[in-house]
């Protein structure tokens, strides 16, 4: 690929990317909606579980709210990148995304910008909410801050591409969000955010295995926590954490690649 | 990729000097079991406005998308400036600017974004997009509003920063698909003289499709189409004067039984059209006594009038523009 084909592969991906980035910070209340819930759900499940919920394997004098920080971060990038991604189902009623498909774009970059765009803004989230780790108790040096960001940005950019992949098809937001409630909601109570897999039943612990999340939020406890209370709680290895998260984001992006090559509603 | 355009094939021959600026051959296209589009075929000059008049559902929308390259199209059919469309999507993509009914401004982004952000996308930037934005800005009279949010602007503003748009990377062919839907009246002529105003600037070919017969009336050339079909296409006063001089409209409680009667019994050819009678192309205003003697009970009102492109619309498909739903 030469200077000139980058270009034209890149510069269509900084249009969409920063794009994505200038309308989330020009609507003020996705900010809040995608970073208040969690917190919200943090605050009260936290405090209210407090210390009459303890799930084995924490350390003297972490509470629910320590426990339950990994999960809210990971429910802050599922709702910033899902989110970013309902996007295409607006572009595609106001007639934006036509003004792109018409344009000499490779649909590769398509994908790229509407994903990194996604991850941007979820990473950026979670990164806020990060700087409230002490009030649960757990540390944050500049390792921690750089580390939850990597694993962030993966589980990110599988969310976006999956976002990606379903918004391209369906043409009402209400669709969008059946799907949200049905599934991505589900995948997040079992990725291990609420309860670990240690003391849940076989089946349970079978979904969670399968589950892409259970991963995202595995690799953050082992950076947030620490190996030896992640291997007490049961999770993966960080090495087969990321492996798995990075499959997925190499799987679901190149799923949508295809998808917009194919075409689809116009 | 394939959107380089050193290792493209190169653009293929026709006779001629140069080849058309689109040119049309037999184009047909089915949405499952509808045809939307039945053997079509069109030629537009270089410097041509082209207008695309037909009702809702006549298939001009589905026209304009398969030019846009959003549908897809079969080999050798159509040609943009020479090129396949089907077999040369990103070049063709760097010879159309397009404009959709449907605004392609994002709101939250002011003006001057919309049109850099629109630019990347071109693979234009730095200072060769700054001032192609700049200039085009400054045409359309925007120059002034460029750091204001899209969304505040007028409809009429909004449809002019779309064109500046459709025009940044300087393509040949413009493509319109119904451009003033939801202007003013007063918008909407500024926008048509914006259009001519470009097109005598420089060698810029524009296909507009429209269902509003003045702005048909405007253009160099109409294309009149009707269920997927090109009826006829010719200049608005060829259209109509092929029509003869005048048109002669009756009203009647009974269309159907009177056109029948004036052809049995004055050899008129007439066809009730919606609820009035419409006498063919070159009936003269001699058969308005022969008529009003031998039906002057029956008719109610007799019109003779100037041929409209509505009258040819009418005398080509046999049927009125806007039919009534489930006519």
């Amino acid at each position: 690929m030469n200077a000139g084909n980058a270009l034209a592969v890149a510069l269509p991906v900084w249009s969409l990317f920063a794009r994505e980035v200038l309308r989330f910070v020009r609507q003020r209340n996705r900010i809040v909606g995608a970073l208040g819930t969690p917190l919200l759900f943090w605050v009260l499940l936290g405090s209210g579980f407090g210390r009459s919920f303890s799930p084995p394997g924490l350390e003297a004098g972490m509470d629910y709210l320590a426990y339950f920080f990994p999960g809210t971060l990971l429910l802050v990038v599922l709702f910033t990148a899902i989110f970013s991604s309902i996007s295409i189902i607006e572009d595609r009623k106001d007639g934006f995304l036509q003004g792109v498909l018409v344009a000499p774009v490779p649909r590769l970059s398509i994908v790229a910008g509407k994903v990194l765009g996604g991850t941007a803004l979820a990473v950026a989230q979670g990164l806020l909410l990060l700087a409230l780790a002490p009030l649960a108790g757990l540390p944050v040096g500049w390792t921690h801050f750089l580390a939850a960001g990597g694993v962030m940005a993966l589980t990110a950019m599988a969310l976006s591409a999956l976002g990606f992949l379903w918004a391209w098809r369906t043409d009402s937001v209400q669709g969008f969000h059946a799907v949200m409630n049905l599934l991505l909601m589900p995948m997040w109570l079992l990725s291990g955010a609420l309860f670990p897999s240690t003391g849940a039943s076989p089946w349970v612990r079978a979904v969670m295995a399968v589950n892409p999340l259970t991963y995202g939020l595995a690799a953050l406890r082992r950076v947030l926590y620490g190996p030896a209370i992640a291997a007490r709680l049961g999770d993966p290895a960080l090495a087969t954490a990321l492996l798995v998260l990075s499959a997925f984001v190499v799987l679901l992006s190149a799923l949508a690649v295809r998808m917009a090559r194919r075409g689809g509603r116009v | 990729m394939t959107s380089s355009t050193p290792s493209q094939p190169a653009p293929r021959a026709f006779a001629g000097p140069a080849p058309a600026a689109l040119r049309i051959e037999a184009l047909s296209f089915d949405y499952g079991r509808r045809h939307a589009l039945r053997e079509v075929t069109l030629d537009v000059g270089r410097g041509e406005l082209l207008g695309l008049l037909g009702p809702n559902g006549s298939g001009k929308s589905t026209l304009l998308r398969i030019l846009s390259t959003l549908l897809p199209c079969p080999p050798g059919r159509v040609w943009i400036d020479g090129l396949d469309a089907a077999r040369q999507g990103d070049a063709v993509r760097r010879r159309i600017g397009v404009a959709f009914q449907s605004p392609s401004l994002d709101g939250k982004l002011s003006v001057q974004e919309n049109v850099r952000f629109q630019g990347w996308l071109y693979g234009l930037h730095g200072a060769a997009l700054a001032a192609r934005g700049d200039a085009l800005l400054t045409r359309f009279g925007l120059a002034a509003r460029r750091h204001e949010r899209a969304e505040t602007l007028s409809g009429g503003l909004q449809r002019r920063v779309e064109l500046a748009k459709a025009l940044l990377h300087a393509p040949p062919l413009l493509l319109l698909d119904e451009p003033s839907t939801g202007l003013d009246p007063a918008a909407r002529l500024e926008f048509w003289n914006t259009l001519h105003a470009l097109r005598a600037e420089g060698a810029l070919t524009i296909v507009a499709a429209t269902h509003l017969m003045d702005e048909a009336e405007r253009c160099d050339r109409v294309a009149l189409m009707d269920e997927g079909r090109l009826m006829v296409a010719d200049t608005p006063a060829a259209l109509k004067s092929a029509l003869g001089g005048e048109v002669l409209t009756l009203e009647c409680s009974n269309p159907p039984g009177l056109a029948a009667a004036l052809g049995a019994r004055l050899g008129l050819a007439a066809q009730a059209v919606n609820g009035v009678v419409r006498l063919a192309e070159g009936t003269g205003r001699e058969a308005v006594a022969r008529i009003l003697q031998t039906f002057a009970a029956d008719v109610l009102a007799l019109h003779v009038s100037k041929p409209t492109l509505e009258d040819v619309f009418i005398a080509r498909t046999g049927h009125r523009f806007n039919r009534p739903e489930g006519a």
